[in-house]
């Protein structure tokens, strides 16, 4: 059993005394195979008798139809959109994550706060103030980032969802295709998660990997965290 | 903190509690300005269409928490900076708007959100070269709503705070709240006092000898529908009737 323990401000209005659960979360640029990984860690975590709930970007039902449109008009400024995310965020802890923190539960989080972050910052906003707003957030029990080479990213995408809009950068006018686009957006925003990797103490895992080999490797930072709960909450006698 | 104005545009706008008055006033200088031959535009609190379908829903499905509300109102207003309020400024017109992110500071810390934090959210918007702040005392505008609406909305009445279980009476301890915040804001932002019990006219006089200093010298972006013959100070627009 632990404290909440937030980045910043937290929720003043909010009496959360105890989180028995573990917060874990997959960082990662686009096309990094986060989503094929949260599917078999919770059933592996599942199968060992966790209970497991899942949560990642633009879930929430607060902000999905505003997010919708905002991104399919491309009229938005980068705060407001900014802004529709944290929105977004913030409902989903709220009503999602903390609640099953409290009931014990594990949660994979498929990218928390970060990768707006990234997002934000190649679009000029200032990142003191993305900091503090997302001083909201809960600190992760872990955070497992996922790198991987963007000529490997562009390779995966293209032989499997194709290309986007968004993922390509292309409201930023860095080329004049979509391909080489992808290549410079994906590049900025590997150096930005670089940065937040040092700020918020990621736990890097090589990506450019077999889906099988990230699987391992993610499992062996997992299981030392469940672990070193388990001693912790033995060790009283 | 806000920003200081370094745009070639003026930034007006008025806040209180609701009933206080001040959007009868902010109306009434619209028009004068407009007379006087400005380029003068209005921007209203949480008017943003984009924004405007979100915040329905989750007013009917009641489903805000502090901080949700606070952050969509938040993106309402920069959905309105970025796209209107901002470039009218840069380009050298007045804004007027009723309702500023003060307003979000009392409310928002009224429901129970960190003061910095929200102080922060809204650090992108610039500092008004007037903010008109029109106090009555609480019983006045609890008096003045319930007389003239048919019954109050949810969120208005800050019920989500239980407060108490009738909602007259949760809206007068949340406006009491709310007041409280303003109070407390007027010297952190010098924040300009008027007196909304007194008659719309007194106010307006007052209103306009404030605004009148702050245009003084200054040019701004010309209006090229300019209403014929219209000559700033020389000739005062005619004065209308209150509506509250």
């Amino acid at each position: 059993m632990k404290s909440p323990n937030f980045y910043g401000a937290g929720f003043p209005y909010r009496d959360i005394q105890q989180l028995p659960g573990k917060l874990i979360v997959l960082e990662g640029t686009d096309g990094v195979g986060r989503s094929t990984q949260i599917k078999l860690l919770r059933r592996w975590l599942e199968d060992e008798g966790y209970a497991v709930s899942d949560t990642g970007l633009t879930r929430s039902t607060l902000t999905a139809s505003g997010l919708e449109a905002a991104k399919s008009g491309h009229t938005l400024g980068p705060l407001t959109l900014s802004l529709f995310y944290l929105a977004d965020f913030a409902d989903r802890l709220e009503n999602l994550i903390i609640p099953a923190l409290q009931a014990g539960f594990i949660v994979l989080s498929d990218r928390y706060f970060y990768s707006v972050m990234a997002r934000d910052a190649i679009r000029g906003v200032d990142k003191s103030w993305s900091r503090q707003l997302y001083g909201i957030a809960l600190r992760p029990d872990l955070i497992l980032y996922m790198k991987a080479d963007v000529p490997v990213l562009a390779q995966r995408l293209i032989h499997g969802r194709g290309l986007n809009y968004w993922e390509a950068g292309m409201d930023l006018h860095l080329a004049d295709n979509m391909y080489d686009s992808f290549l410079t957006y994906q590049n900025l925003l590997t150096k930005e998660f670089d940065e937040l990797a040092l700020t918020y103490n990621f736990v890097t895992v090589d990506a450019n990997q077999k889906s099988d080999a990230i699987f391992e490797e993610l499992k062996v930072h997992i299981l030392e965290l469940l672990h070193n709960r388990l001693t912790k909450t033995k060790k009283p006698r | 903190m806000l920003k200081p104005n370094t745009t070639k545009g003026k930034l007006i706008v008025v806040e209180g509690i609701d009933g206080s008055g001040k959007s009868t006033q902010i109306d009434l200088l619209f028009k004068w300005l407009q007379t006087q031959g400005y380029s003068v535009f209005f921007s209203e609190w949480n008017s943003s269409p984009l924004v405007k379908s979100t915040t329905k829903a989750a007013k009917k499905e009641k489903s805000f928490t502090p901080t949700t509300f606070s952050i969509l109102h938040c993106t309402d207003f920069a959905n309105r900076w970025e796209n209107g309020i901002y470039p009218l400024l840069k380009a050298g017109a007045i804004v007027l708007a009723d309702r500023y992110v003060f307003t979000a500071f009392a409310r928002d810390v009224a429901r129970g959100v960190d003061p910095e934090w929200v102080r922060n959210m809204y650090s992108f918007a610039i500092k008004p070269d007037a903010a008109l702040y029109f106090r009555v005392p609480l019983d006045v505008a609890v008096e003045r709503i319930t007389a003239a609406r048919a019954s109050l909305k949810y969120y208005e009445a800050g019920m989500d705070l239980n407060l108490s279980d009738n909602i007259n009476e949760s809206f007068k301890l949340f406006q009491g709240k709310i007041l409280d915040q303003y109070d407390q804001m007027v010297d952190e932002f010098g924040l300009t006092l008027i007196d909304g019990t007194q008659p719309v006219k007194e106010q307006q006089k007052k209103v306009r000898v404030l605004i009148k200093k702050v245009l003084r010298g200054w040019e701004g972006l010309p209006n090229p529908n300019k209403p014929a013959g219209s000559a700033r100070s020389s000739q005062p627009a005619a004065e209308k009737g209150g509506k509250s």
